[in-house]
């Protein structure tokens, strides 16, 4: 084992490198989507249950099986990887977000407007900053998740350490069948712990000191 | 606190009192005009504001009390167009508020609601920071003034500012609330109840510091209440309305306590208005005896005659910076020698504490009487049980006389009775005296 990894290294770090890339830039892309959607939720109200039935029945969709109806569509390669990834990713962001936003007190907003501050101000300044933790929180489950989902991304041979995991288990009863499932799996792993951990840290940096739990 | 406060917001001579207001300080507040206003919720037949006209006097503090649903928060959200009016005008300083720019408009009008509403993710001084901000003061110029209203409201600038509300009491993060309000200078300051959020001590105490800082801007202050004696303690003048906003009686306190227009407001305004005059009246309207004083550290037996020619009962010691030390009896003086410091708590109160706040204190002291305080603490005087009673039954004949009020508007008792008893059902009624009543017609006429 430890020499099919010394002799693979850089390849190993290079598609470790890929995996990351992949899932930050959806979960960059899905931030932006689930932020404005719930923007629109929260203001108007009757979209609420549509986003809550989306982001429920959206995350029982087999990443699998999307991915297949994807392909048709888009061809393979990287663009049916960020797709799905950011599919998936979008879903708790949103959930969260929706939540958090809709949770800032009327009271504070109503506030925010007796003093006048226009509408995007209050969103920019009161709003999101209150709704900030939640969304992180949201964005911490997502990162999770996007990381198993680009592995299966591989199978529309894009980008990552699926691929290790594809190989391994074309290649069953094979000499290096285990050492490829295993790396692929264990690097998602640690990628996905160190990725949290640096999430973690930019939620504490980005949450004001005066609503940090 | 409260003494950092005193000082930082008592520019006023000792002895000054309130009814010298706004004739000899410059008022910095504005005139709002109600003219017709009438405010219709969408989907409800009966307006939750029905045609109300009303002058607000420049620099002066005016209430706004009544039951629940009695349209006093949305008559005040009309002044920062938070409502809009179905119909009818509102003017501040003569200008309509409808031909500015609305987040302009409330830029320039203070606004202060339950538990001062801080925004929990900036510190204190981005709260008070904000508006500065968005008026586009500079740097330098927004943290001299955040400092000079953490001053103004008795928190010390270098501890509080760079503090996070949720590391304030309820006490504090409502008086960073005032200073919020108070932030861009604005002529007009509104209150939706302030101080509902807090215990009743802090709340005597956020009234009192409102009251001394009022003293000293004059700013037109609107204040919604549903509390009684919070109106008679901070108002100028009083606003009583009933459902659909309509005016049971807009005078000032004295006023309405001695003389409440109709049944309604007598019922609101409570049996024992008598007694709440008291809450009306500061110690400071009042004469103070003077006193025998000695310093700590004098001859006690010296002080007992200087007491005795003087046909005093006791001897007040002060401290080296005139604050009362001890209030001893002649024969305790003469006993103990050496003046000194009491251990217990002194019966004292500020000159601008309340009567009733006074009374409160001289029930609980042994002298029939109470220490009075000035300025940073500094000995006054001592204010006298019989002295109360008799300025209470001269200011009651004063009131029964029924001075004439420019401003005041009392519908007669018959035109107030068909919703007068039913005030939470009778959503019809309406009083058709406004138009007579209408205090800016009638001045201009």
């Amino acid at each position: 084992m430890w020499e099919f990894v010394s002799e693979r290294w850089q390849d190993i770090a290079y598609r470790a490198f890929q995996h990351t890339s992949l899932v930050v830039q959806a979960l960059v892309l899905a931030t932006v989507i689930a932020i404005a959607v719930a923007l629109l939720v929260t203001r108007v109200k009757a979209l609420e249950p549509v986003a809550n039935a989306i982001s429920a029945i959206g995350l029982t969709i087999p990443s699998f099986a999307l991915l297949g109806l994807l392909l048709p569509l888009v061809g393979i390669g990287t663009l049916p990887s960020v797709l799905l990834v950011t599919f998936y990713a979008t879903l708790p962001i949103l959930r969260n977000a929706v939540v958090g936003l809709m949770g800032v007190s009327p009271l504070l907003m109503e506030s925010a407007q007796g003093m006048g501050m226009s509408a995007f101000g209050r969103f920019l300044r009161v709003q999101l900053p209150l709704a900030w933790p939640v969304i992180m929180a949201g964005l911490r489950t997502s990162a999770q998740m996007s990381m198993g989902v680009a592995a299966i991304a591989a199978y529309a041979l894009g980008p990552g350490l699926g691929q290790y995991i594809f190989t391994g288990l074309t290649q069953i009863g094979g000499q290096n069948a285990v050492p490829y499932a295993v790396v692929g799996t264990v690097g998602i792993i640690i990628l996905a712990l160190l990725l949290d951990a640096i999430l973690l840290l930019v939620s504490r940096l980005t949450t004001s000191k005066g609503i940090r739990a | 606190m409260s003494t950092a406060s005193t000082e930082a917001a008592e520019p006023r001579d000792a002895r000054d009192t309130g009814e010298a207001r706004s004739a000899d300080r410059s008022v910095s507040g504005a005139e709002i005009v109600f003219d017709d206003v009438t405010k219709t919720y969408p989907g409800q037949t009966a307006p939750a504001v029905d045609s109300l006209s009303l002058t607000i006097p420049a620099g002066q503090v005016v209430m706004f009390v009544g039951p629940s649903g009695c349209g006093k928060t949305t008559s005040l959200k009309m002044i920062n167009r938070l409502h809009e009016p179905t119909s009818g005008t509102i003017t501040i300083d003569g200008e309509d508020i409808r031909s500015k720019d609305e987040t302009e408009l409330r830029r320039h009008i203070g606004y202060v609601i339950q538990g001062g509403s801080l925004f929990p993710h900036m510190s204190v001084r981005d709260n008070i920071a904000l508006v500065p901000r968005l008026l586009g003061w500079d740097k330098k110029r927004v943290a001299s003034r955040v400092d000079e209203l953490l001053d103004l409201v008795g928190l010390s600038p270098e501890r509080y500012r760079d503090r996070y509300p949720r590391e304030l009491s309820g006490g504090q993060q409502q008086r960073v609330g005032v200073a919020r309000g108070l932030a861009a200078d604005p002529p007009v300051l509104l209150m939706d109840e302030p101080f509902g959020a807090v215990d009743p001590i802090t709340r005597q105490r956020l009234q009192d510091e409102l009251m001394s800082i009022q003293e000293e801007l004059q700013k037109t202050i609107v204040c919604v209440t549903h509390d009684i004696d919070e109106a008679i303690k901070l108002g100028d003048r009083i606003l009583i309305l009933q459902e659909g906003a309509n005016i049971a009686q807009y005078d000032t306190p004295a006023n309405i306590l001695a003389a409440p227009a109709n049944s309604f407001v007598e019922d609101f305004v409570g049996s024992d208005s008598s007694l709440k005059q008291l809450a009306l009246m500061r110690v400071s309207e009042l004469d103070l005896h003077d006193a025998v004083t000695a310093r700590v550290g004098d001859d006690g037996a010296e002080a007992a005659r200087a007491a005795r020619s003087a046909r005093q009962g006791g001897v007040i010691v002060l401290d080296d910076k005139r604050r009362p030390a001890a209030w001893v009896g002649l024969r305790e003086a003469e006993r103990v020698g050496t003046l000194r410091a009491s251990s217990r708590d002194l019966e004292v109160v500020d000159h601008r504490a309340t009567l009733n706040d006074a009374l409160d204190s001289m029930l609980a002291a042994s002298h029939g009487g109470v220490l009075v305080t000035g300025r940073r603490d500094e000995f006054l005087g001592v204010l006298e049980f019989d002295t109360v009673t008799e300025h209470i039954q001269t200011l009651t004949r004063e009131a029964r006389t029924g001075e004439s009020d420019e401003y005041a508007i009392t519908p007669s008792e018959d035109e107030l009775q068909d919703s007068s008893v039913e005030d939470d059902t009778g959503s019809g009624s309406k009083h058709g005296s406004e138009d007579d009543a209408d205090p800016s017609r009638g001045e201009q006429a």
